[in-house]
């Protein structure tokens, strides 16, 4: 990976001049055939390690390949899409590796859910060489540099993986410089101490740190946190920044507890991407990415007709979905084919002469 | 006049053609629904088999002062531009492999090694020719606007050149096609802007540059003193997928049987008459595997038209439902010899340089376009 400005400049000249030799396709259109790893066209990893976490949950160590630039920052996510029956599936998942750790490689950390399609395929169906698409880390749930005096952080569940990646990274940074780790609080819930990702390492963590105070709230035997207590484990906890990350309950109870205080702006919070089976009827609200403009529709509506009438310069061909011209990025949220019903959701391309949306959804135009 | 009544053409009541229609939409869903793994990997191992040919012959070429070595290497070169445009550009292009949700292998991101650009293509082919199938002044790949391959059109004097204009077409097809999407005409009728034209040339002008330099100035330059034995394999191995491409083109809607149509039947249809309008209007042939492979599996044209973005690879078991839905329902399925259906419309293309009072048929009742009043006019003549 080029390093330097100059050795960046070069590979680009190179990349340029052999493109032409390779025209209209891409020199790493056909060096990830040799190599599935050199193409820096689409993100590639491969997994060189499947780390079982708890009885639900792995570990899954990626090699990135070309055109990963290596910048992320402890908290933030990545998309990682595996292709399964053929179809690639996309989903994000936190970072539990550090970008401190030079070794070039990246971890996330998976919990199966009973419902969830691709994480039971990244937990149980991932061998190592194995290889998986991966999208650019993003994220604005991180800690500042330098990190604030006094922390809390309060996490449930598979919440914990963000905290993990900034809490290894404060533990390389304090073995690199020799100093300590700010006053961190961390409450950590899950049924469980068989439950709880990363315990081992959690407890090491804590023993070598005298800043770092672990309360597990093992919810099986001791029942939920109940937040309006939250000074029981934690004091002082309206004086500390805090980083929230778990199910969608405690989140909203911790917005609303943060507000009542008057502390909002002291409160962090990462939210697990929408419920999209949970969207509950059909039609809602599209938002056009680029030009801004949204329109309210209902389930019957194709989107480039709701585009069309909101205004929006929609592509457009045949109109009866057999020309292509009209595909767009879907963004975020859902929408539905209206001649099969499949659903289709963010990181895919859809026809929208017709699709409908199903829920809310953002389109990339 | 061409067909403008489909349902009468076909001897079919409206409700034939709507239960025709819902077995076509049944059969398109039950491809859709068992599209998976075995297909993905169907055309990924397509595109590696291509690439490799690709380079297997670039690489050759550098000995290409060996004539042996000129022979394998545009052999190889020649084999994998074919494969290259049909069996992956064009299907990827018309959306067959979108339900991979794959960006490399999309139509919306998909760029073809042709002098017509991705975009244009779209356009000209799936909008164009794939909506307004063999509907006499609509469908511009009804003779591409150079050639009279339809009396339903007058003839004029240019056409008795129509040998020789064929000729060039067929060598250089990929231009013919480039430039079909401009459609110089709609400037001129004002269908279309001059600025839209322009930038479409821009964009043509563009492509070819890359593409020509490619070919006859890199890759020779590359292979140092065997240059000129690069050039020339280059380029024939250019001519070489012009052609064939040209050829398996031309079998998909000119040969007998292949119907041509009025825009009031396109005005008044439904979804279930466009089926057969499809149906009607193409002609496949018969093919092997590997022939059907290197005709990018348009021998199955009339699967291609129903269903132009099913996956290519499902069309040959697509094809055995279509024909026993078209023998259940007496609709003619056009097929026959590679070689026969080509000859049949060089055939039209020779016959139709000349002027009407030089044939015989018209366009009522002639090998190339008929419409309903066929029937009525073989009753009076046998009664007569």
């Amino acid at each position: 990976m080029p390093r330097t400005e100059t050795a960046r400049r070069l590979t680009g000249l190179l990349r340029d001049g052999a493109a032409r030799f390779s025209h209209p396709l891409l020199p790493d259109d056909y060096l990830h055939l040799l190599n599935p790893l050199w193409s820096a066209r689409e993100l590639r990893g491969r997994i060189v390690e499947v780390r079982k976490e708890t009885d639900t949950a792995a570990t899954l160590v990626i090699k990135p390949g070309w055109g990963w630039n290596g910048d992320y920052t402890a908290g933030q996510y990545v998309g990682i899409g595996h292709q399964v029956g053929g179809r690639w599936h996309w989903r994000s998942y936190s970072l539990t590796s550090t970008p401190v750790r030079d070794d070039g490689l990246i971890a996330i950390t998976v919990k199966a859910m009973p419902e969830g399609f691709l994480s039971g395929h990244l937990v149980n169906g991932l061998a190592p060489g194995t290889i998986v698409r991966l999208a650019a880390p993003q994220g604005n749930f991180v800690l500042p540099d330098p990190p604030p005096a006094r922390v809390l952080f309060l996490t449930a569940g598979s919440g914990i993986t963000p905290v993990m990646s900034m809490l290894r990274t404060l533990d390389a940074r304090c073995a690199a410089d020799g100093s300590g780790l700010p006053d961190i609080v961390l409450v950590h819930s899950a049924p469980t101490e068989r439950d709880v990702l990363f315990r081992q390492e959690l407890h090491r963590l804590a023993d070598r740190h005298a800043g770092l105070h672990l309360h597990e709230q093992l919810t099986d035997a001791m029942g939920m946190l109940n937040l309006a207590e939250l000074q029981t484990v934690c004091p002082d906890w309206t004086e500390r920044q805090t980083w929230a990350c778990g199910p969608p309950a405690m989140l909203d109870a911790a917005e609303a507890l943060w507000k009542a205080r008057g502390i909002t702006e002291a409160l962090h919070l990462e939210r697990f991407s929408v419920d999209l089976t949970g969207a509950g009827g059909e039609g809602g609200t599209v938002t056009f990415a680029r030009s801004g403009k949204t329109a309210v529709v209902d389930g019957a509506t194709t989107l480039l007709l709701a585009g069309e009438a909101a205004g929006v310069v929609m592509p457009f061909g045949c109109r009866m979905g057999i020309c292509q011209s009209c595909v767009l990025p879907l963004k975020a949220g859902a929408t539905r084919d209206l001649r099969s019903g499949i659903e289709h959701v963010a990181g895919e391309r859809v026809q929208t002469c017709i699709s409908a949306a199903a829920g809310d959804c953002v389109l990339d135009v | 006049m061409a067909i403008s009544d489909i349902k009468a053409y076909a001897h079919l009541t409206p409700a034939d053609v709507e239960a025709l229609g819902k077995e076509l939409d049944a059969l398109r869903r039950e491809i859709e629904e068992s599209r998976g793994e075995k297909d993905a990997a169907y055309i990924r191992k397509v595109i590696k088999l291509q690439r490799g040919l690709e380079y297997a012959g670039r690489a050759t070429l550098f000995a290409s002062l060996f004539p042996p070595a000129w022979v394998a290497g545009t052999a190889m070169l020649s084999l994998s531009k074919i494969i290259e445009n049909m069996e992956i550009g064009h299907n990827v292009i018309h959306g067959q492999w979108d339900w991979m949700n794959d960006p490399e292998i999309h139509s919306s991101t998909w760029e073809w090694d042709n002098a017509a650009t991705a975009e244009s293509w779209k356009h000209s082919h799936n909008v164009v020719h794939h909506t307004w199938t063999n509907i006499v002044g609509k469908d511009r790949d009804v003779g591409y606007g150079v050639l009279r391959i339809t009396r339903d059109y007058k003839w004029k004097p240019k056409n008795l050149g129509q040998p020789v204009i064929y000729a060039l077409l067929a060598l250089m097809f990929e231009y013919g096609i480039a430039f079909h999407d401009i459609d110089v005409s709609a400037v001129k009728k004002g269908r279309k802007t001059k600025e839209t034209a322009t930038r479409q040339l821009k964009a043509m002008g563009r492509k070819i540059r890359k593409q020509v330099t490619k070919d006859y100035l890199l890759w020779p330059a590359l292979t140092g003193p065997a240059f000129l034995g690069t050039v020339s394999a280059n380029f024939t191995a250019n001519v070489v997928r012009n052609v064939w491409s040209n050829a398996v083109i031309f079998c998909g809607h000119f040969p007998d049987g292949a119907e041509k149509f009025t825009l009031a039947e396109y005005e008044s249809e439904t979804p279930a008459e466009w089926y057969l309008r499809q149906m009607l209007g193409s002609a496949n042939f018969n093919g092997g595997k590997l022939l059907t492979f290197m005709a990018g599996n348009l021998n199955h044209q009339i699967e291609h038209h129903i269903f132009p973005d099913l996956p290519s690879n499902r069309y040959a078991e697509i094809a055995v439902r279509v024909r026993e839905i078209c023998d259940r329902y007496e609709i003619p399925y056009t097929t026959g010899h590679f070689l026969v259906q080509y000859a049949q419309t060089i055939r039209t293309m020779l016959k139709l340089s000349l002027p009407d009072s030089m044939l015989t048929a018209t366009s009522d009742d002639a090998p190339e376009t008929a419409s309903e009043k066929k029937w009525e006019l073989r009753e009076r003549a046998l009664a007569a």
